[in-house]
């Protein structure tokens, strides 16, 4: 479906030769208890789940963020991240489960064949970008676990630590931030589990070490740094929704049709355009995710 | 006097020319669009804000001559509230009236920056020594009080604007109320001036 575009053309040569130099620099014992973040991954193949459109640069990518726990302006995660402490790192798979299972990020990394699928992101703020991503479908870690019959939602939590994100205080949310999705959501292949992005593991500022996507969801939904996965029986909290309900569903599929209370969601600005574009219904993954929706009223359900 | 003048004016066209040469560098980060809707929001508010300044600071330092900056700054505020209503037009809605008009009325964030917007739009027209003169001191005040709507309108714009971080909404708030609650009382001249300067202008 897409051609292999080589990393040092998505990143201008230059920047991308400035941060493998930078990454040299860092000494060895340092890089290995810390920066676990932009580490070439290896053995990645192509995934069927890929759109044929212009790949973001990854100078955007990596600099343009809503990570709040790292400050509430674009450019401060990608700066106030840095220090981020992402090894050791373990994952709880827990709740309606028969096998609940803590993972480390090395398991997590091995757990399932690592796949590279392009997807759309759209963010609820009315801008996009288009990501190559890397990890596997959620549901591989899901049915290890082997969810019992009274699982009908998956909750998330990201990591949180007041003295590893001082900014978080000025948040205005409630935290540690906590997702979910409905268990048929989750099994979906398109929910990918993500470690990595253009090659490498994750940045920090982009959700290291592991994070969800859900490219037919606003991008709040993609939840980061997750700590904990639990199958549970109701619609567990999700951290936007607390904070304004009438503004942020639980289910936040994009949905050109249904404005967000205070700006339209018709269009998007695709990031490095200068004018807006139609945004997509689902973000343009309809014919794979509108059954999941089959009779529900969307307006209602938002 | 005159070189004062010419240096503010010059120093006001700063974020301008910061925005312009940023856009043609790519210095404006991964979204200029929006940096140029902040940036231009930002100092319509600024200035709204020191033009606000000056009339207390005027009677705290017993520097008259400040009241020759005020249209100056003012003017300034329309310019660069301008300058984001161009580029919302232009940029956001495309250039499409209908569009434009159907989100002034549906979103009150939108509604609220419109009418900070429109309400210079008077104040810009009446700046002129021949307008004051025309619709006398007392009229011209009046008219011109319609500033403190302006500015608590573009407050209330932005804080409609924010997901949960309040911070630079309420510290435009803040600034605001003070520099209002200063117009009720009568300020103590805390630098003696020299009693006989002509006080040309208006209050």
């Amino acid at each position: 479906m897409s051609e292999k575009i080589p990393y040092s053309q998505i990143t201008p040569k230059r920047l991308y030769m400035s941060r493998r130099e930078l990454l040299a620099g860092i000494p060895l014992a340092l890089a290995s208890s810390q920066a676990f973040a932009g580490t070439k991954l290896e053995g990645v193949k192509k995934s069927p789940y890929t759109v044929d459109e212009k790949i973001t640069p990854y100078e955007i990518t990596s600099k343009y963020n809503n990570y709040y726990e790292f400050g509430t302006s674009k450019d401060q995660p990608a700066k106030l991240a840095q220090k981020f402490k992402t090894s050791p790192w373990m994952v709880s798979v827990e709740g309606e489960v028969a096998k609940k299972t803590k993972y480390s990020i090395d398991d997590i990394m091995k757990l399932a064949p690592l796949e590279e699928r392009v997807y759309r992101h759209r963010c609820v703020e009315a801008w996009s970008i288009v990501v190559p991503w890397i990890g596997y479908s959620l549901s591989e870690i899901i049915k290890r676990a082997e969810p019992g019959p009274k699982a009908k939602y998956v909750a998330f939590e990201t990591y949180y630590n007041l003295e590893q994100m001082p900014e978080s205080r000025f948040s205005g949310l409630q935290l540690p931030y906590v997702e979910g999705l409905r268990m048929d959501e989750a099994m979906h292949p398109l929910a990918l589990l993500c470690v990595g992005m253009y090659g490498e593991s994750l940045p920090n500022q982009d959700g290291a070490p592991v994070r969800l996507i859900v490219p037919w969801k606003y991008g709040y939904k993609s939840i980061k740094s997750i700590v904990k996965i639990k199958l549970v029986e109701k619609q567990p909290p999700c951290t936007w929704n607390l904070m304004q309900p009438a503004e942020y569903g639980f289910y936040s599929n994009v949905n050109p049709d249904v404005d967000h209370p205070r700006w339209s969601q018709g269009t998007e600005r695709r990031l490095g355009d200068l004018q807006k574009r139609k945004t997509l219904m689902f973000n343009g993954y309809g014919n794979e995710v509108a059954s999941l929706y089959a009779g529900m009223n969307l307006r209602k359900n938002y | 006097m005159k070189w004062a003048k010419v240096a503010v004016f010059v120093l006001c066209l700063a974020p301008l020319a910061w925005l312009l040469w940023g856009f043609f560098h790519d210095e404006l980060g991964a979204n200029p669009v929006e940096y140029i809707t902040h940036s231009t929001g930002d100092w319509t508010m600024r200035f709204l804000l020191l033009t606000l300044t000056i009339t207390p600071l005027r009677k705290v330092s017993n520097q008259q001559y400040l009241i020759r900056f005020r249209r100056m700054l003012g003017l300034y505020a329309f310019f660069y509230g301008c300058l984001h209503f161009t580029t919302y037009l232009w940029l956001d809605q495309s250039l499409d009236l209908a569009s434009m008009s159907k989100d002034i009325v549906k979103r009150p964030f939108i509604t609220a920056g419109f009418a900070a917007f429109i309400t210079l739009v008077p104040l810009a027209v009446t700046s002129t020594k021949k307008m004051i003169a025309r619709l006398g001191g007392k009229r011209w005040q009046m008219l011109h009080r319609l500033i403190y709507f302006s500015a608590a309108a573009g407050v209330v714009h932005y804080w409609w604007l924010v997901k949960s971080d309040i911070r630079k909404p309420l510290m435009y708030g803040t600034i605001l109320a003070v520099l209002l609650t200063l117009r009720f009382f009568k300020l103590p001249a805390i630098i003696p001036g020299r009693a006989s300067v002509p006080n040309r202008a208006t209050r």
